[in-house]
């Protein structure tokens, strides 16, 4: 506004045909609006009256109404005078005027400050933008910075890595450098000793050939006599048929053991396939029945039990055809397949039971596992009985084993004791009747003598009473045969006789447990004289009788 | 039978009663029964001289004389009416025979450690032999001594045959310098060839199993690799660790334990059993508790012939074990189930084993360390038996009866036998 003083003060001053000025002021006012933004403002009304005072004065009234005219007119505003050429101001036209340049300005104050609010926010948009260029740009330092080091490390390591690569290779090249220095050394070796074998065979030869030709009359075997063959049979020439015997025998042998071997390994087939088919059954009775399982198990299950029927057909079948590559083949891929099925079955079973689903298969599983878990404590029950008996049984042994000393000492003791005392009291009782038998035996032989002195005795008086006997029978026989007419006199002797013999014997029986009698009692004497006397007393009743018949 | 100096002793095996005593011409170097335990013969390495003698009667006689041809070694036929003498230098075999008095020659022999062998049977016979630099089996038959076959073998260096038990197949093996195994049918036909690896040493020992079922082959890696007689493949890989840590294996530690000595019964000068007791030391078994690691020693690298991998091994009659001797593990004998084929027992002794062998009835292992102390092993258990007697007994060997009731021990200049009762159920 300082400016719009100073300069239109003197353009006023001077004449009315400004053109200059006005352009300069025209000039200027674009200028002024364009660069000074911040410094548009409305000017003060001191300003605003000393301006418009400055610019109208009463002198130039109608050059300033002219010129404000022009001025609308160029500006595109009706014209203020009421007519062309008048010189009488078109009030409506005027406030008109007024009211549009108003408007204008409100208008163009709110476009000013529209203006200055872009502004303000370019401005700070501006800073912004600032701030996150220099931090990218930091930051970009940073990184490069970064980057370099990385770089470098890297390098580094490339390089680590290439001196390591070519220490290996250096490494290996000495392997492969010592191998092959071994491998010539070797060869070089055996090339050495082979001439040195040479050699040597050479001398060998020469010393063979001056063995042999040396004819020594003491190499030789000297042999007492020829030994028998082990196994009896006599020497046999070598011709070809032993050569082919031999040959024969050999291959014999060969076979044998070939077949032998085979049998072994047919056994051990045979039972491996029996496993195996066991095997399959099992897996295929593991396997749950196919009723609520999704189509392709129903679908594969059909088809197995398809394809088992037909194997087991032909198992049954081939059962002896043990060689039959496909139904080994067969049996085998059969096998997987179950395998594989009882795999992924497991594997289901498992993600349903993480998964918590209900249904069968999960009661099923869950009673298993019940009955497992049954059935392990079950077991550990067992063992710790086991166990606990094993403890026991080990104490007691233990305290059989290794007991106090002195109590086993004490018991054995006692034992001893015991068995001392019963041992003496036998000793006892055995020596006593060692002592009675000894008297006995005494006494026995005491009587044992006696006796034989008595039978001896005995039997001299018997011979002598025989004798007198028979003489006094003849004596008798003849005084009875005179008396008594008797047909058998004969018989009549032999009985007499008998009888006396009898009588003789009978007596001769009794005294004899008299004399027995009379042993036994030991203080009493066995005297000769009663058994004597008793003879001729019972010869004498004897006698006696007979005479009476 | 006993031999000293150049006095052979024939003793009762139950009663050790002397039962023939004969005198040969010079130092005896080498005896053996023949098969039918009629005869005995008596080599004398150093005259070439080979005595035979008979049991059941003591005035026949025979001397088999190599002359300059010099004897190396010599060994009965299976038939135990031949005798098959090795020259010096190995130059040739000389078959005798005690019934017609005939010399066969077999030409050009193999100087290694197992170049003959007779199948179980007696009937066949193998030789190796090498001729031009390569090596070629002949198969005879032993009645009459035929050539039955002849075929060379693809190996470098053949260093031992033996036959299967079941007498159809044989196994050769090269050196130790290369690791293969050929096994060829008893028609001479190559049956497969097992290679394990290549350039470090090779097989150092080889068994058959009474079945014929495995071969194993124990080698200078410290592994025992079993092949079946299927495929002739391997099955499995026995490792010999110097750290046992399965928890299924059992490990026997024999344990020293010192005698007590009452000190109030010390008598001076000191009785004899005294002494002996004082300074011979008890010894037991004890269970170790898993962990357990081993004496392992590395041998010097520079030697040939080292101590290092698995020099012993046998399997047991009934096929159920096999014992193993890891030389770079000289106190351990290693006992594997070959049911399981695992490791089942280890035996750690305190000295150095020198000799195992089974039973040749029951899965018993005798064991023999260089003390004076036999160690038997069974399914059942291990003790430790001391060998009664004053001053040191050193078993450095041990041989079983054919009836497992009894066994020899040998030491240097002694020998015993040890009587086994069996127990009454």
């Amino acid at each position: 506004m300082g400016d719009w003083k100073t300069i239109t003060v003197p353009v006023l001053s001077s004449d009315s045909r400004n053109i200059h000025p006005y352009t300069s002021e025209r000039r200027r006012s674009p200028t002024s609006m364009n660069s000074q933004v911040l410094r548009l403002s409305l000017p003060s009304p001191k300003n605003m009256h000393s301006f418009f005072s400055a610019f109208c004065t009463e002198e130039n009234i109608e050059q300033s109404i002219s010129y404000i005219d022009r001025e609308l007119t160029t500006l595109g505003f009706p014209s203020i005078y009421a007519e062309s050429k008048g010189k009488e101001l078109n009030l409506i036209a005027i406030i008109n005027c007024m009211n549009e340049l108003l408007s204008l300005q409100h208008k163009n104050l709110r476009a000013q400050e529209e203006v200055e609010m872009q502004h303000l926010k370019l401005g700070s948009d501006m800073d912004h933008l600032q701030n996150c260029y220099a931090k990218l740009k930091e930051q970009l330092e940073l990184s490069k910075r970064e980057i370099v080091g990385l770089q470098e490390r890297d390098r580094q390591l490339q390089s680590k890595n290439r001196n390591l690569h070519q220490l290996l290779k250096n490494e290996k090249d000495e392997v492969q450098k010592l191998q092959n220095i071994i491998s010539s050394r070797a060869t070089q070796y055996n090339h050495d000793m082979k001439r040195k074998e040479r050699e040597y065979n050479k001398l060998k030869e020469r010393l063979h050939q001056l063995v042999m030709n040396k004819k020594d009359k003491k190499l030789a075997m000297e042999v007492l006599n020829y030994v028998g063959r082990a196994d009896g049979k006599r020497g046999a020439w070598r011709t070809d048929k032993t050569e082919a015997r031999n040959e024969e025998e050999m291959y014999k042998i060969l076979l044998s053991d070939y077949e032998q071997r085979q049998k072994q390994l047919l056994l051990e087939n045979a039972e491996l396939k029996k496993i195996l088919q066991q095997m399959k059954k099992d897996i295929i009775s593991l396997l749950p029945p196919q009723k609520q399982k999704p189509k392709e198990r129903s679908e594969d299950g059909l088809v197995l039990s398809d394809q088992e029927e037909d194997i087991g057909e032909l198992n049954k079948e081939n059962m002896w055809e043990l060689s039959c590559e496909t139904v080994r083949e067969q049996l085998t891929n059969s096998i997987r397949k179950q395998w594989r099925m009882l795999k992924n079955h497991v594997e289901k079973l498992d993600n349903q039971v993480s998964r918590g689903h209900s249904g069968a298969l999960n009661e099923k599983d869950v009673i298993s596992r019940e009955d497992h878990e049954l059935e392990t404590e079950k077991l550990e029950l067992e063992i710790q009985q086991c166990k606990e008996m094993i403890k026991t049984q080990q104490q007691l042994l233990q305290q059989q084993l290794t007991c106090d000393d002195d109590t086993t000492l004490l018991l054995q003791d006692c034992y001893l004791l015991e068995e001392r005392e019963r041992l003496q009291e036998e000793w006892r009782l055995f020596r006593e009747q060692k002592k009675n038998f000894e008297k006995e035996r005494k006494s026995f032989t005491e009587a044992a003598i006696r006796l034989g002195l008595e039978r001896k005795a005995f039997e001299e008086d018997r011979g002598a009473w025989l004798k007198h006997q028979f003489l006094t029978m003849t004596a008798d026989c003849k005084s009875e045969n005179a008396t008594t007419p008797s047909s058998d006199p004969d018989i009549r002797l032999m009985k007499s006789r008998h009888r006396r013999i009898h009588s003789v014997l009978s007596p001769t029986g009794s005294p004899e447990p008299c004399q027995i009698s009379q042993y036994i009692t030991p203080n009493s004497v066995a005297s000769e004289k009663p058994a004597a006397d008793n003879m001729p007393n019972l010869w004498v009743e004897s006698d006696d009788k007979e005479e009476t018949e | 039978a006993s031999c000293l100096q150049h006095r052979l002793v024939v003793r009762d095996a139950s009663s050790l009663q002397i039962l023939q005593l004969y005198t040969c011409l010079d130092q005896i170097q080498y005896i053996e029964w023949s098969s039918d335990s009629l005869f005995i013969l008596c080599a004398m390495y150093k005259r070439g001289i080979v005595q035979v003698w008979s049991l059941e009667q003591p005035d026949w006689h025979c001397k088999i004389d190599e002359g300059s041809a010099g004897l190396v070694a010599s060994c009965w036929s299976p038939d135990g009416r031949h005798i098959l003498n090795t020259t010096e230098f190995h130059l040739r075999i000389t078959v005798w025979s005690l019934c017609t008095k005939s010399v066969s020659y077999i030409k050009y022999p193999k100087a290694c450690q197992q170049g003959v062998a007779f199948t179980k049977d007696g009937r066949y016979m193998a030789v190796a032999e090498r001729r031009d630099c390569k090596d070629f089996i002949s198969i005879f038959v032993c009645n009459n001594w035929q050539l039955l076959r002849h075929f060379d073998t693809e190996t470098q260096d053949l260093f031992g045959i033996e036959w299967a038990p079941n007498g159809c197949v044989l196994a050769a093996w090269d050196s130790c310098l290369e690791y293969k195994v050929l096994l060829y049918s008893l028609d001479g036909r190559l049956l497969s060839s097992y290679r394990a690896y290549e350039w470090p040493l090779g097989i150092k020992s080889i068994a058959w199993s009474p079945s014929s079922q495995f071969l194993a082959i124990g080698s200078f890696d410290e592994k025992v690799r079993i092949l079946n007689h299927v495929t002739w493949k391997k099955i499995t890989e026995l490792d010999h660790p110097a750290t046992i840590a399965s928890k299924k294996t059992i490990v026997y530690k024999e344990v020293e334990k010192s005698p007590t000595v009452d000190t109030e019964r010390l008598s001076f000068p000191p009785t004899r059993a005294l002494a002996s007791s004082l300074f011979s030391t008890q010894s037991k078994y004890e269970i170790s508790q898993v962990p357990v690691s081993l004496q392992y020693i590395k041998p010097v690298a520079d030697r040939a012939n080292p101590k290092v991998g698995v020099g012993m091994l046998a399997f047991s009659a009934d096929n159920c074990f096999l014992a193993t001797k890891n030389d770079n593990i000289p106190n351990a004998v290693w006992i594997w189930d070959i049911r399981k084929l695992k490791l089942s027992v280890v035996l750690e002794q305190l000295c150095t084993i020198q000799y195992f062998q089974w039973d040749p009835c029951q899965p018993r292992l005798a064991v023999c360390t260089g003390s004076s102390r036999v160690y038997l092993w069974s399914p059942a258990g291990c003790i430790v038996v001391q060998v009664p007697g004053e001053g040191d007994f050193q078993i450095m060997s041990l041989s079983w009866h054919s009836s497992g009731n009894s066994l020899v021990l040998l030491s240097k200049d002694h020998f015993c036998v040890c009587y086994l009762e069996r127990e009454e159920v």
